[in-house]
């Protein structure tokens, strides 16, 4: 398979650079959202006209009503999200969540999906407990009660949590803590007795919980796959999302590279255009460099998981480590080479800085997959 | 099955047959690859099999067409081969700049006749060229080269001297930068194909800091260079006056190839090898591998990525400029941290065990790569100019 977007998804591609371009521009969700202290973070509104354009249910299964897309298309919508900073559910929801349910039953997918299509639901996952991703470790427990079982413990960076009518939570069903094996998922609803949120505002204006579980009483069918085999559902859901989070943080780089690229042809100091110095230039130049190469990765790491291969766990920490040194590069120098007006809220690059720095730390900074990629290689 | 899995199929098989296992011992040193021209011998007789039995499949120069030596693959067929012989560990059976840049520039701007003739010779090994371009008064700033042909009629008398002449002493003819017009700095110089065996063509070796002496200086007094060598066989690709085009294009080619996009040793990772020769990794050098690692395998999907957008016409006309400079500068840090992780044994210049010193030399050596074919610099120049449309670049 060549390492480019075939016609579809060249087309697809440019619908949804078209469609974020207009409805998910930053004076019209990001702002508008934040400026307005909405307590949900993200526009309903929109999220309907995701489901009317087909996203919200791009990786389900056409069986199940979706559009049976792979990752590569999920990448290109979500590239487009960071580019425009479009604060939506879309990479909890659409990725995450689907991603687990289609390990669930006809039950289960019955109940949930028809929802997020429509673009009625949103969802999202708990998986970190602490401030850093570590999900080999997992101490959030579901005890066997009765014909279901108790859930108890605490989750962390739940995004949209507490506008999210479903949650999945990775929880131990069986072992000690850092045991691969004894996971389980649950697809805990929105009304569960027991479940309480601390929704906190993130930097970049999203709306994270910390999430409490105090015996929540979840019936058997509340299981994504298999009790205690939950670990392969969650690395599944991993992949996904960390290949989703790569692209969005491809788009934020472009993004933040374009703006700045433009401003140094406008921008005149000492007599000339900022652009004409060749000390902008050449670090413009290596910026493009780099997102140019975090895209190729992003890219691939997508068609690897869609062809199933299992190289594709390891390129999907490349692509996460390689897209968080690209970005976090281009929203400094974008900053910087905006000079004092890049400091100023009213000016965008600043925002781009602040998404970054949210999308570095969710489901792995590039410390934690740097150091995955040496421990997958043999080091 | 499809067509092009079958012609996995086949390759894979072609392959078991053909390449004899020495054939798949990684390179160890400029002997171990088969570099062609009229001088040149064979290490052992699995180079000379290896290399015949390409020769006559076309699998010396694969994507070329058949008329011209080649083996006439299209581009996904030449990706599958080249997938096949990266799988074994395949050496290339033939080297050469004939293969890497003169041929496509014939191949883009040459006529039939030049076709016919030097792409042959080139695929078949016998003819082994260099590259004039160079002068010790222009290097990054090329076209300001004076190297000069004056006009006889049917042919030009070529004075001047040229600088950094890879294997300029063991190639037999040269492809070489002359200005035929002094008036006209882009449109005044003209892309010469000359014998180097000629009277009046000298060439001295200059010694690099990895001890090893690939290059030379290359001096032309009172060459007689013919327009023509026959029917439709020019002396000369494009047109006269028109030589920049031609070495403009090429350049394209000589930075992808420097690049390393083709994937291999230049773009594998490194850590796991790292840590079986040194025991134990220094956690900050482990760290360091890591980030290596990550840029590594990042980079080789950026090279697949190249080359399969360069088959097809897509992507921008300059990324060989980013190629290049992402490429040789990742190169240079490869060593630079295989040397730390080698430690007092990789000082080792002359020992058997280090097989001559071959990790210090080529750590030395890699330090060219962001030299040679355009500096690292003058790619960030092409970028910002042709890629980013930066102002005044
Ligand atoms: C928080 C804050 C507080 C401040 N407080 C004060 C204050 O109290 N009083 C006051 O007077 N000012 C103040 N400033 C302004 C500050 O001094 C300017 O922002 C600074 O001098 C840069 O100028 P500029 O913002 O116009 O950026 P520009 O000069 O437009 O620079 C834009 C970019 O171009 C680069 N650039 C410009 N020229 C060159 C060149 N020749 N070669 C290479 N690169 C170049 C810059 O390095 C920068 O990256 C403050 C700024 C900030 C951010
Ligand atoms: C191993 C090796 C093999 C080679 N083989 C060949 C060959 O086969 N044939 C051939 O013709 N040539 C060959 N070369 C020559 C090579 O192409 C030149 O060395 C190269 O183009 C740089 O030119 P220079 O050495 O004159 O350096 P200079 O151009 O003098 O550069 C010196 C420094 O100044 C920087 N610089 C120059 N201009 C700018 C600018 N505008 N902006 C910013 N920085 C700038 C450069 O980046 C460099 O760091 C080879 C070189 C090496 C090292």
């Amino acid at each position: 398979m060549p390492l480019y977007y075939d016609d579809d998804q060249a087309m697809l591609a440019e619908t949804a650079q078209q469609f974020m371009a207009e409805e998910g521009a930053i004076a019209k969700q990001l702002r508008h959202w934040r400026d307005r202290d909405c307590k949900d973070g993200f526009g309903h509104g929109l999220w309907k006209q995701f489901a009317e354009m087909g996203f919200t249910g791009m990786l389900v299964g056409e069986d199940d009503g979706g559009l049976g897309m792979g990752h590569v298309e999920a990448g290109i919508v979500l590239e487009n999200i960071g580019r425009n900073l479009t604060p939506s559910p879309f990479l909890s929801s659409s990725v995450l969540a689907a991603t687990a349910l289609k390990h669930g039953s006809d039950d289960l997918r019955g109940r949930w999906l028809p929802g997020l299509i429509e673009g009625e639901k949103v969802y999202t996952v708990a998986i970190d407990e602490g401030a850093k991703h570590r999900p080999e470790t997992i101490a959030c427990k579901a005890e066997k009660s009765g014909n279901g079982f108790k859930l108890s413990g605490k989750k962390d960076f739940v995004v949209y949590g507490a506008s999210s009518e479903m949650i999945v939570v990775a929880a131990r069903t069986s072992g000690s803590d850092s045991d691969a094996d004894g996971i389980t998922l649950f697809a805990v609803p929105q009304d569960a007795s027991g479940m309480s949120h601390d929704s906190v505002r993130l930097v970049d204006s999203s709306m994270a919980s910390h999430v409490t579980f105090e015996g929540v009483e979840l019936d058997g069918d509340a299981v994504i796959g298999e009790v205690d085999g939950g670990r392969e559902v969650l690395n599944a859901m991993l992949m996904a999302g960390r290949v989703g989070a790569a692209a969005e943080g491809v788009g934020v780089a472009q993004g933040a590279m374009d703006m700045t690229v433009d401003y140094l042809k406008q921008r005149k100091q000492f007599g000339k255009l900022i652009g004409e110095f060749q000390a902008l230039q050449h670090r413009a130049a290596h910026l493009y460099s780099e997102v140019e190469i975090a895209r190729a990765v992003t890219i691939k790491a997508a068609q690897l998981l869609d062809g199933g291969s299992e190289k594709a766990d390891l390129m999907a920490s490349v692509a996460k480590a390689k897209v968080a040194k690209a970005a976090g590069l281009a929203v400094k120098e974008g900053v910087q080479m905006h000079g004092g007006i890049g400091m100023t809220d009213e000016y965008d690059i600043g925002l781009y800085m602040k998404r970054d720095r949210a999308l570095q730390e969710f489901l792995g900074d590039q410390y934690y997959h740097a150091g995955r990629v040496a421990e997958m290689s043999g080091y | 099955m499809s067509d092009l899995e079958s012609f996995r199929v086949e390759t894979r098989e072609w392959l078991e047959a053909n390449c004899p296992p020495e054939m798949r011992e990684p390179v160890r040193d400029e002997g171990d690859v088969y570099w062609g021209g009229r001088n040149a011998s064979f290490k052992n007789d699995a180079q000379k099999a290896w290399f015949e039995a390409c020769r006559e499949k076309g699998y010396t120069v694969p994507e070329w067409p058949k008329e011209y030596g080649g083996a006439g693959l299209s581009p996904a067929e030449g990706k599958v081969l080249r997938q096949e012989m990266a799988r074994i560990n395949a050496r290339p059976p033939l080297s050469s700049f004939g293969i890497w840049m003169l041929g496509p520039a014939l191949l883009h701007f040459g006529t039939e006749g030049q076709k016919q003739r030097f792409l042959n010779e080139i695929a078949d090994g016998k003819i082994r060229w260099c590259q004039g371009y160079s002068e010790p008064g222009s290097g990054s700033d090329l076209v300001s080269m004076q190297t000069y042909g004056e006009d006889k009629g049917d042919h030009w008398i070529v004075n001047g001297q040229k600088i950094w002449t890879s294997y300029a002493d063991e190639a037999d003819w040269i492809f070489c930068l002359v200005r035929t017009d002094k008036q006209n700095k882009y449109q005044g110089i003209t892309f010469m194909l000359f014998d180097m065996a000629g009277d009046g063509v000298s060439t001295k070796p200059i010694k690099l800091i990895s001890g090893n002496s690939p290059f030379c200086e290359t001096f032309m007094d009172d060459v007689k260079v013919p327009k023509s060598y026959g029917d439709d066989c020019p002396a000369y690709v494009g047109e006269i006056n028109r030589g920049w085009d031609v070495a403009k294009y090429l350049l394209g080619h000589e930075r992808e190839m420097i690049s390393g996009a083709g994937g291999g040793d230049r773009t594998a990772a490194i850590g796991a090898a790292m840590k079986r020769n040194a025991g134990e990794l220094d956690p900050v050098l482990r760290a360091e591998l890591a980030q290596f690692d990550v840029d590594a395998l990042s980079y080789a999907a950026m090279g697949e990525k190249f080359l399969d957008e360069l088959k097809v016409g897509k992507g921008h006309p300059a990324q060989p400029n980013m190629m290049k400079y992402v490429g040789t500068e990742l190169n240079k840090r490869r060593h630079e941290l295989m040397m730390a992780a080698g430690g007092s044994r990789a000082l080792e210049w002359e020992s058997e065990e280090t097989n001559g010193g071959k990790g210090a030399r080529s750590w030395l050596r890699t330090k060219a790569n962001s030299i040679e074919g355009g500096t690292s610099e003058v790619m960030l120049n092409v970028i910002s100019k042709r890629i980013l449309d930066l102002p005044g670049a």
